[in-house]
C-alpha cells in the first residue's frame, strides 16, 4: 500500500503527466522527475491581474508545480468582489487585492514564492517583463491586453529569413469573461496571432447618440447615460466624474431618477446606475474559475510538452446549455505588432533624408512621401505642414543618431505605396538593422580567405 | 520550451556583466501608429486647420480650428478639441466644442451631437472624416437632432430669425439669456 505520507503523495496527478510518456505529448517533452523539478527551480510565471481570473489563475497555477510567481494588481479589495475572488474576506476591503492574494496563496500551497506588484501594468519598466518566461493574463479591458501584448510582441526578434527566433519568444495565456461567456487563448509571439492580429473582432462598444439622451430618452440606461455624460460637466464644470468616487455615483444616480421620472420610464437602480456608467456585467465564479482553469493547464503544456497546445482560440458560453469551441485563428503577416516587417539593413552614417528617398526604391516597398516613427518618437511627418516643420530639422541627422545608436529596433513608416499599380496608403513595419555598429562585423565577410 | 528557459536563466546571469541590449527599450503603441498615419494623411479643405498645442511629442490631443466658408455661421471661427485613446482606431476620438457657439447640434458646455463620434464610429473611418462631419455640422445645422433644444425650434420654426441669432452669437452678444464670446 503507498505511503501517504511520502511527499510524492501530493503531487501524484502532476507526476501523471509529467512523468511518463504518453500519445498526445509535444514534441519536446522528455518525461521524469528532472521535469517536474525543472519546472518549481527555473520557471517564472507572471499573472497579471488578481482578480476574478487571477485569483483562480494564482492557484491552480501553484497547485500545477509552478514556484516562482510574481502578480500585479493596481487596484484595492471592494466588497463586491466578494463572491468570488475567494482569496479576500471582509476584513480585507480595502487592501492591495495583489498583495492579499499573494498572502493568501502562500499560506496554502507550501514552497510557493509569490511577489505581490501593487502597481498599474504601464508603470513596470519592460526589463520587469523580461524576466518573466511566460505571462498569464487576467484582465477585464481592451487597453490594457492590447499593452501587454505590445510589451510582449516587443520582445520578438527575427533572423535575416523572417524566422522568429524562439529564445526571443515570450508566450502569453489571455483569458477574459463576461457572466456566462469566456475565452481563453495561447498567443505565441510570432507563431500564433497576436492580440493586435485579432483586434477587429471585437465589436464596437453600444454608445448612445447624445441627442437620444439630451432629448428622447426611452430606457432607464439613457437617463443614467444623460445624468452621466451631460448633467455632470453642466453642473460640475471641470471636476471629472471618478466612477470610483460613491459620492460621485449617487449623484448620477439620483439625476437619473429625476429624468426617468420626467419621462415616465421606469427601471432606474442604483445597481443598473453602476453596470452602465462602469460598463460592468455581473461576474460569476464558474466562469472564472473554467477560463483559468483552461489558461492554468495551457501555460503547464506550455512549459512541459507534456500535452498538445491549445490552437489557439478557445470560447466558452454557458448561458444556454453549454457550448465550447477552438478555433485556430491565423496571423496576420502584416501585423504591426508581432509581424518581421521588412530587413533594412544600413550604415550608420545615413542620414534620415537618405534612409526616406532609400525606401522610394526598395523593391519591396516603393514607398513615397514618407514619414517614419520610432516607438513612441515620431521622427519625421511629411504632413500637415505645422508638423513637417517641427520635424524638419530631423532630416539631416544622422538615423543611427535618432533612434538612440541601438544596433538594431523596429521603425514604422507610412506614406504612398505602388501595389498592384494603384497608388495606396501603406503602414509597415521595418527590422532596421546597422552594421558597423557595436562591433558587429559585415555579415558578408568570407570565411577562410 | 522548459530547455529554453533553462538556458535563458543560465544567459540571463552571463548577460547582467555585458550591458548589450539590442532592440531598446522603447514601447511600441498600434492606436498611436494608426493615429501618426491618419495626420499624415490629412486632406483638409482651406477653412480647416490643425494644430498641436502639446508639440510633436503628444499627438493624441490636438485641436482643429473651422471657418466655415458658407452658411448661417460663415465667417465665424471655431475651435473643436480632439482627445484620441489608447484603444484608437477601436474606440472614436473623444470631441468637444471650445468655443460656445449658438447651434442646434452642439450644446453650451460644448458636446456635439455627431453620429460619427459615438454610436456609428467604426474603425474604418479616421480623423479626415471626423474633420468633414464637424464642418459639416455648421453648413447644414440639423433640427431633428438637437442638443440645444431652443436652437432647434428656432432653426424649424423661424429661419430668419435662426441667422440673426446666430449673427448676434458671433458677434458677441445675447441671444435670450445667454452671453456668447466673439468669435467672428
Amino acid at each position: 500500500m503507498a505511503d501517504l505520507d511520502a511527499p510524492q503523495s501530493k503531487t501524484r496527478d502532476l507526476d501523471k503527466l509529467l512523468l511518463r510518456a504518453g500519445n498526445l505529448v509535444g514534441p519536446d517533452f522528455y518525461p521524469g522527475a528532472e521535469l517536474r523539478d525543472d519546472i518549481r527551480e527555473y520557471v517564472r510565471v507572471l499573472v497579471v491581474g488578481a482578480g476574478g481570473l487571477g485569483c483562480e489563475l494564482l492557484k491552480d497555477l501553484a497547485l500545477s508545480g509552478f514556484r516562482n510567481l510574481d502578480v500585479i494588481d493596481m487596484d484595492r479589495i471592494e466588497v463586491t468582489n466578494l463572491n468570488r475572488q475567494f482569496l479576500f474576506r471582509l476584513e480585507d476591503v480595502g487592501k492591495p487585492k495583489a498583495e492579499v492574494a499573494a498572502k493568501r496563496v502562500m499560506e496554502r500551497v507550501s514552497g510557493v514564492e509569490i511577489v505581490p506588484h501593487f502597481s498599474r501594468i504601464e508603470d513596470k519598466e519592460l526589463d520587469f517583463y523580461s524576466d518573466f518566461n511566460i505571462i498569464a493574463l487576467g484582465l477585464d479591458s481592451i487597453e490594457a491586453r492590447r499593452y501587454i501584448n505590445g510589451v510582449a510582441c516587443g520582445f520578438l526578434e527575427y533572423d535575416e529569413d523572417d524566422t522568429p527566433r524562439r529564445e526571443t519568444i515570450k508566450p502569453m495565456v489571455d483569458g477574459g469573461t463576461e457572466g456566462f461567456k469566456g475565452h481563453a487563448r495561447v498567443i505565441v509571439p510570432g507563431v500564433t496571432p497576436c492580440f493586435e492580429c485579432t483586434i477587429w473582432l471585437f465589436p464596437p462598444q453600444v454608445k448612445f447618440p447624445l441627442c437620444t439622451l439630451a432629448e428622447t430618452p426611452r430606457n432607464a440606461a439613457h437617463c443614467i447615460e444623460y445624468a452621466h455624460l451631460i448633467k455632470w460637466h453642466e453642473v460640475h464644470g471641470g471636476k471629472s466624474f471618478d466612477p470610483d468616487e460613491p459620492e460621485h455615483m449617487k449623484w448620477v444616480y439620483d439625476g437619473a431618477i429625476k429624468r426617468a421620472e420626467l419621462f415616465g420610464i421606469p427601471g432606474v437602480t442604483y445597481s443598473l446606475t453602476q453596470g452602465v456608467v462602469k460598463n460592468i456585467i455581473p461576474a460569476i465564479a464558474s466562469t472564472n474559475a473554467i477560463i483559468s482553469a483552461a489558461c492554468a493547464l495551457e501555460t503547464l503544456k506550455i512549459v512541459s510538452g507534456c500535452s498538445k497546445t491549445l490552437a489557439n482560440y478557445l470560447t466558452y458560453n454557458g448561458g444556454e446549455g453549454l457550448h465550447t469551441k477552438v478555433t485556430e485563428f491565423e496571423r496576420d503577416q502584416d501585423c504591426l505588432v508581432c509581424g518581421p516587417g521588412i530587413l533594412i539593413e544600413l550604415d550608420t552614417s545615413i542620414t534620415l533624408q537618405k534612409f526616406i528617398d532609400m525606401l522610394e526604391e526598395h523593391p519591396k516597398l516603393l514607398l513615397s512621401k514618407a514619414s517614419v516613427k520610432h516607438g513612441k518618437d515620431s521622427l519625421y511627418m511629411q504632413a500637415p505642414p505645422v508638423l513637417e516643420e517641427m520635424h524638419r530639422p530631423n532630416l539631416s541627422k544622422p538615423l543611427y543618431d535618432l533612434m538612440g545608436r541601438v544596433q538594431k529596433d523596429t521603425v514604422h513608416v507610412f506614406g504612398t505605396a505602388l501595389k498592384n499599380e494603384e497608388k495606396q496608403s501603406s503602414l509597415t513595419k521595418l527590422r532596421v538593422v546597422f552594421k558597423g555598429a557595436d562591433g558587429v562585423t559585415d555579415m558578408d565577410t568570407a570565411i577562410g580567405a | 520550451m522548459i530547455g529554453l528557459f533553462k538556458v535563458k536563466e543560465k544567459q540571463k546571469e552571463e548577460a547582467k556583466n555585458n550591458n548589450t541590449r539590442g532592440a531598446s527599450a522603447k514601447k511600441q503603441s498600434a492606436g498611436e501608429l494608426r493615429l501618426h498615419k491618419d495626420i499624415t494623411e490629412l486632406n483638409l479643405p482651406k477653412s480647416c486647420s490643425i494644430s498641436f498645442p502639446n508639440g510633436k511629442n503628444d499627438l493624441m490631443n490636438f485641436e482643429v480650428t473651422i471657418k466655415p466658408d458658407d452658411g448661417y455661421y460663415l465667417g465665424g471661427k471655431f475651435v473643436f478639441t480632439f482627445q484620441v485613446s489608447p484603444v484608437y482606431p477601436h474606440e472614436a476620438p473623444k470631441v468637444k466644442c471650445k468655443t460656445k457657439v449658438y447651434h442646434p447640434n452642439i450644446d453650451l458646455e460644448g458636446n456635439v451631437c455627431l453620429n460619427i463620434l459615438r454610436e456609428d464610429w467604426k474603425p474604418v473611418l479616421n480623423i479626415n472624416t471626423l474633420i468633414y462631419g464637424l464642418f459639416h455640422l455648421f453648413t447644414e445645422p440639423n433640427h431633428e437632432d438637437p442638443l440645444n433644444h431652443d436652437a432647434a425650434a428656432v432653426l424649424r420654426d423661424n429661419p430668419k430669425q435662426f441667422e440673426s441669432n446666430v449673427k448676434r452669437a458671433m458677434s458677441g452678444g445675447y441671444v435670450g439669456q445667454t452671453s456668447f464670446p466673439r468669435c467672428i
